[in-house]
């Protein structure tokens, strides 16, 4: 087997996020539309959570929020093909990285401000104080 | 002489790779150029998620800051934002057909996919259109307050994205059509397919915070 060989080879039997090497149409059909079908009913969901009376008004964010991280997992499966596979590991760390970096990044910046709302005094009283 | 010969004996392994072909199996070997792409354009998408995600937490901060100008619960058309997001997971799922259509290589199909992605993004862009200049005429533009200033950068720079992304969805509708599904093509493929994957998740984001948590609050 020559060295050209092995690159073909390995050309054939690897496969990237989102492009997998098949042929058949069929089940690569189904989960598109199963993506389809979930991210439909989850924004429905979050429409409907947003504009009704039936659920208790503060729990309004965080559900919206759940409702909104779901989706974002269904489009990773689905649409972006990011799994547990063993092709897939450096997709998935990368992600895991990125994700803590979202997290701090938006948690620390809401936390730090609610934290400086709550212990300075309002602003026009610091501007009165520095006349 | 075959590669079947065991073990690997100067006499079978005449090129020393000594088991580089099972080792590729378990995916020890060298990646193939198409894994390489796609990680690396995943890495620059994740770089791209972590900037929006400083344009959300400035959202956040500044949700309460309106200068006694308009709130969002006053100014956002929730009837607009669910057509909006409509369009936007249409166009994605017509962009995963377009991608079953390269691997099939039917290229008819193809540029059918590809051009119902396009005109649900343009009309997507229409109506984001239609709704910055509604805002900007009812006084409420970006120089209004903090709040207008963070909504107008975060959606902005969505629809910016969305627009980068309708012209290169152009691009590779000619370069299929004058090139055909050439290796070189078809990574290129791959990463627009997850780059418009990717502006679907931030629609998610923007339509659940700015939106729905905005006029709510």
């Amino acid at each position: 087997m020559s060295e050209q060989q092995v690159r073909e080879f390995l050309e054939q039997h690897g496969v990237a996020p989102g492009d997998e090497e098949e042929v058949r149409a069929g089940p690569r059909l189904l989960g598109y539309i199963t993506g389809l079908g979930l991210s439909i009913l989850l924004t429905a969901t979050s429409f409907f959570v947003a504009g009704t009376d039936l659920v208790w008004q503060p729990s309004i964010p965080v559900a919206l929020s759940v409702l909104a991280i779901a989706q974002m997992g269904v489009h990773l499966v689905f649409f972006l093909h990011i799994t547990t596979g063993p092709d897939n590991t450096n997709n998935v760390m990368a992600l895991a990285f990125g994700l803590l970096i979202v997290v701090l990044v938006v948690g620390g910046s809401l936390w730090i401000m609610a934290h400086l709302n709550q212990n300075m005094a309002p602003m026009d009283q610091i501007m009165q104080m520095q006349r | 002489m075959t590669d079947t010969t065991l073990p690997y004996s100067a006499h079978g392994d005449p090129h020393h790779l000594r088991g580089l072909v099972d080792d590729a199996l378990g995916h020890e070997g060298p990646a193939p150029k198409r894994i390489v792409t796609g990680y690396g354009f995943w890495l620059f998408l994740l770089s791209d998620i972590v900037m929006f995600s400083c344009f959300f937490a400035s959202y956040a901060v500044l949700l309460g800051q309106t200068a006694g100008g308009p709130s969002g619960a006053q100014l956002f058309d929730l009837r607009n934002v669910a057509a909006e997001t409509a369009l936007l997971l249409l166009s994605s799922f017509t962009c995963g057909l377009a991608s079953i259509s390269v691997d099939l290589r039917n290229a008819r199909w193809y540029q059918a996919a590809m051009a119902a992605t396009c005109v649900l993004g343009l009309g997507f862009l229409a109506l984001e259109f239609r709704e910055f200049s509604d805002l900007v005429a009812r006084g409420a533009g970006p120089t209004r307050s903090a709040f207008l200033s963070a909504f107008f950068t975060l959606v902005g720079c969505h629809g910016l994205h969305v627009s980068v992304g309708i012209l290169w969805l152009l691009t590779m509708m000619a370069q299929v059509y004058a090139k055909g599904f050439r290796a070189d093509i078809r990574r290129r493929l791959l990463c627009f397919a997850l780059f418009w994957h990717a502006l679907d998740i931030i629609w998610v984001a923007i339509f659940s915070v700015v939106y729905l948590v905005g006029s709510a609050v």
